[in-house]
């Protein structure tokens, strides 16, 4: 029984633009085409293939990690310290690289991931044997792994001129039409995405993050599951972490600092929740590319740099406001 | 007479040394309905807790089709065919109808992908031959209860479940949904399903159930043929005990009205509620559990206000609209979940003591530490507070001392009128007492005091006059020497159809 009455229904909307507002992507999709109208209306070389590649090659090591830390924060979770890790898998990886030029560049990579794997499952275990609660504990290797990163080169970086071409060329080239960057970071998506909709484990991790105590009753063993998220995003950060060595040719001490904050903003940007349980791998991509774009667009309407920084900030604080009251208002119409 | 499919030998529980379960035995059949009846915390729910391994039981055996079962964790009673639809749901808010039934045993095809259109379909197929029309890809998020019910009854039936517990099912149902529930129930019991119903509401045992186990105390009492007992059977065999002489209310004059209640109303909430509370009186309001009262308690205080229906204090009619309103009118609330409500776990005695008054011991908005920390320790040492010293913090105090800190809290607001809900429950027998000696103190410094509590002892033992609410509706109001607790469980479990005038 309503104590209050409610005004009129609308009657009932079963167009197309309908159906796809259901989703909660297309809100930050909308957001996504307005800048980009008006961005392209402020400079005109904005919405040319060449700009928009670079967009993508600039989002592929993004995409990857977020989509990790996408897994992470449905479980109600988040990893604070991917940016370290990336930074230590780097500096580790090409210390080897260049010991050893003549190496095949896919054990690199095996390496990277190896590398990655153990981290993320120092992660997991001080979080799930050591009820540790995620942002302390992840807060805490953010230290010890950059900490380790002075450690293992002694302060020194790798430069350009020590790597091997090969390993160079591990990020350039364009097969296919489109940037080796941007394949890696597709293959992961599909692979994540897969993960997430079509297997058991994918969909637990949903479980765990929206009801944990409803996940202990359904029989699904959340220690493991949340050990798995953090070996995962170690491992998404073993990879990003060979193909950043690769692409900017140089491992430094400071590689990928403060990366960890845009790997949030592309997951909550994209509609994953920080309160767990919600997030699709879309929603994600979307996230990254909103962020890849307003980068590239406070550089080319010429914003100072000293600027830039902050107007991101903003932007995606008005991205997020405004994509939640484009929910609220679908929630509204459609729960009345 | 069929087989027992599972039976309940002589099971005991203890939390930290208090036994709640003393020997509980009960047998399940398959294909009846088996209803368990008690008062509130008759040890009913940590019965079916034990059952489905949420705790382990410290004595006794359970038996699950003749042999003997352990059960570590809730998963293990499932994999055996056991499933419980608690009070609190236990839904994915963020996944569909679908994938809640059959979350973590999603079927798959070949390479382990799990194979959606199978999912979708079975889902269709299970909630059609319950008779259920849901929408499949619906967020659990939306569902009214009902339906959040159906959902999980489902999943219990998608887990061939041969025995299925139900905590209360129908307690925050319309009628019409407890009809739509009680046939699907009856389904499957005729399909051979063993069911364990929990429900406050007698008329609905009447109506569903093949067999009833009355528990009181955590004590066995007796299994019966529904068919063969009646409603005063049943509240006798659930409140047959006497009253202790825990119960110091000493006989005050009632002096004049400060509380005057009249039609509150809070339409589907509670209804036509209307009393007076004089000064130096308590005021005991029985009921079950959701009856109302505690919203009542609310609206008066202002958290929630009525849809209709006046309040009036000292003769003076009042439009109460917030917590702090109320407090300037001398009115002081303290809430039946001290944890949640009463209390900030984190922050020492002192802090938790001043609170309300904080602002009275400051000056220039500065706060003056000793005025606050003297008054603090006065009014602890005044309810005897047990504490290393008044910097403790509150969450390692136990319940009854944490109860004492809400206590002291609210009467350095200085109230005329107290509001308690549930003043007792959670704590120990000895603090329990000390309680009971302050109220009854309070009231003889002319305090007015509403008492809400579903204790029965509690309520005849400390209350000038007793009101009874059942469903949102008063039922009964007795005075001391009358109430009975066969009469105010009477009146607390009658049926009253919704709609029907007073």
């Amino acid at each position: 029984m309503s104590t209050q009455n409610l005004p009129a229904l609308p009657a009932r909307r079963t167009n197309v633009l309908w159906s796809i507002a259901r989703y909660r992507e297309a809100g930050i999709g909308l957001i996504i085409l307005i800048l980009v109208v008006l961005v392209t209306l402020r400079s005109p070389e904005f919405l040319t293939i060449d700009n928009f590649r670079d967009i993508l090659l600039n989002i592929s090591i993004l995409v990857i990690v977020a989509l990790a830390q996408a897994m992470v924060i449905i479980t109600h979770g988040i990893d604070l310290s991917v940016s370290s890790m990336i930074g230590l898998v780097a500096m580790m990886v090409a210390f080897v690289v260049k010991q050893y030029p003549g190496m095949p560049m896919v054990s690199a990579i095996l390496l990277g991931l190896a590398l990655g794997a153990v981290l993320g499952m120092i992660n997991g275990l001080i979080i799930t044997y050591g009820k540790v609660p995620p942002i302390i504990a992840t807060l805490g290797t953010l230290s010890i792994y950059r900490g380790l990163v002075f450690f293992y080169s002694g302060g020194t970086w790798i430069n350009s001129f020590e790597l091997p071409k090969s390993f160079k060329m591990l990020s350039k080239g364009t097969p296919l039409g489109l940037p080796n960057m941007v394949i890696y970071a597709i293959i992961v998506a599909v692979i994540v995405y897969y993960f997430l909709s079509y297997t058991r484990t994918g969909r637990s991790i949903y479980a765990v993050g929206g009801n944990p105590d409803a996940a202990a009753v359904a029989g699904i063993r959340s220690q493991r599951i949340l050990f798995l998220v953090y070996l995962l995003a170690g491992v998404a950060c073993g990879l990003a972490a060979v193909l950043w060595a690769s692409r900017f040719e140089s491992a430094q001490t400071n590689t990928a600092l403060g990366f960890e904050l845009q790997t949030v903003a592309a997951a909550v940007v994209g509609g994953v929740s920080i309160s767990g349980g919600v997030g699709t791998v879309p929603g994600v991509l979307l996230g990254a590319l909103l962020l890849g774009i307003i980068q590239n667009a406070l550089t080319l309407v010429r914003i100072s740099p000293f600027w830039q920084l902050a107007a991101q900030g903003l932007l995606i604080l008005i991205a997020v406001v405004a994509d939640n009251l484009i929910a609220r208002r679908i929630q509204r119409s459609k729960s009345s | 007479m069929s087989e027992n499919i599972l039976e309940l030998k002589e099971i005991t529980k203890r939390f930290a040394g208090v036994e709640v379960l003393h020997a509980v035995s009960f047998t399940l059949r398959p294909g009846e309905v088996h209803a368990l009846l008690g008062e509130n915390g008759a040890g009913k729910s940590t019965l079916i807790k034990v059952v489905t391994g949420v705790y382990q039981a410290d004595g006794g055996e359970i038996f699950l089709n003749g042999g003997q079962v352990h059960f570590a964790d809730p998963s293990e009673s499932r994999q055996a065919g056991i499933a419980a639809i608690y009070q609190e749901l236990s839904l994915f808010p963020d996944l569909d109808v679908a994938e809640n039934i059959y979350v973590g045993r999603q079927p798959t095809s070949a390479g382990n992908r799990i194979d959606w259109r199978k999912l979708y379909s079975s889902a269709g197929e299970l909630l059609k031959s319950l008779g259920v029309q849901l929408d499949l890809k619906a967020k659990a998020r939306s569902l009214s209860i009902a339906q959040k019910q159906m959902v999980e009854i489902a999943r219990a039936l998608s887990i061939d479940a041969r025995i299925l517990i139900m905590d209360e099912p129908t307690s925050s149902l319309t009628l019409n949904e407890v009809a739509d529930l009680f046939r699907l129930v009856r389904k499957l019991r005729d399909d051979g399903t063993a069911i364990v119903f929990i429900s406050h509401r007698l008329e609905e045992l009447f109506e569903i159930a093949d067999r009833v186990t009355v528990l009181r105390d955590g004590n066995y009492i007796a299994t019966r043929q529904v068919a063969e007992v009646n409603r005063e059977d049943l509240i006798r065999l659930m409140v047959g005990r006497t009253i202790s002489s825990l119960y110091p209310k000493t006989e005050v004059p009632a002096g004049k009205v400060l509380l005057k209640v009249d039609k509150l109303t809070q339409v589907g909430v509670y209804e036509n509620i209307s009393f007076e509370l004089r000064a130096g009186e308590i005021l005991g309001m029985a009921g079950l559990v959701g009856a109302g009262r505690t919203e009542v308690a609310r609206a008066i205080f202002g958290v929630e206000p009525p849809t209709s229906g006046t309040i009036a204090i000292d003769g003076r009619e009042v439009r109460i609209h917030s917590s702090q309103q109320a407090i300037e009118l001398g009115l002081a609330y303290i809430p039946e979940d001290r944890q949640l409500h009463g209390l900030i776990p984190p922050m020492n005695i002192v802090a938790n003591i001043s609170l309300p008054m904080i602002g009275s011991y400051a000056r220039r908005g500065w706060l003056s530490d000793k005025a606050e920390r003297t008054a603090a320790f006065n009014s602890a040492r005044q309810m005897e507070v047990r504490a290393n010293n008044i910097w403790q913090k509150a969450r390692e105090l136990s319940g009854g001392n944490q109860q004492k800190i809400v206590l002291a809290k609210w009467l350095s607001t200085k109230p005329r009128i107290l509001i308690m809900d549930e003043p007792t429950r959670g704590i120990d027998v000895g603090t329990k007492a000390a309680v009971h000696a302050l109220m009854s103190k309070l009231a003889g410094e002319g305090l007015a005091i509403l008492m809400i509590s579903s204790e029965l002892p509690e309520v005849i033992g400390m209350s000038d006059r007793i009101l009874v609410m059942h469903e949102g509706h008063m039922t009964g109001h007795f005075t001391r020497l009358e109430a009975t607790q066969e009469l105010i469980m009477s009146a607390a479990t009658q049926a009253v159809k919704a709609g029907s005038p007073q």
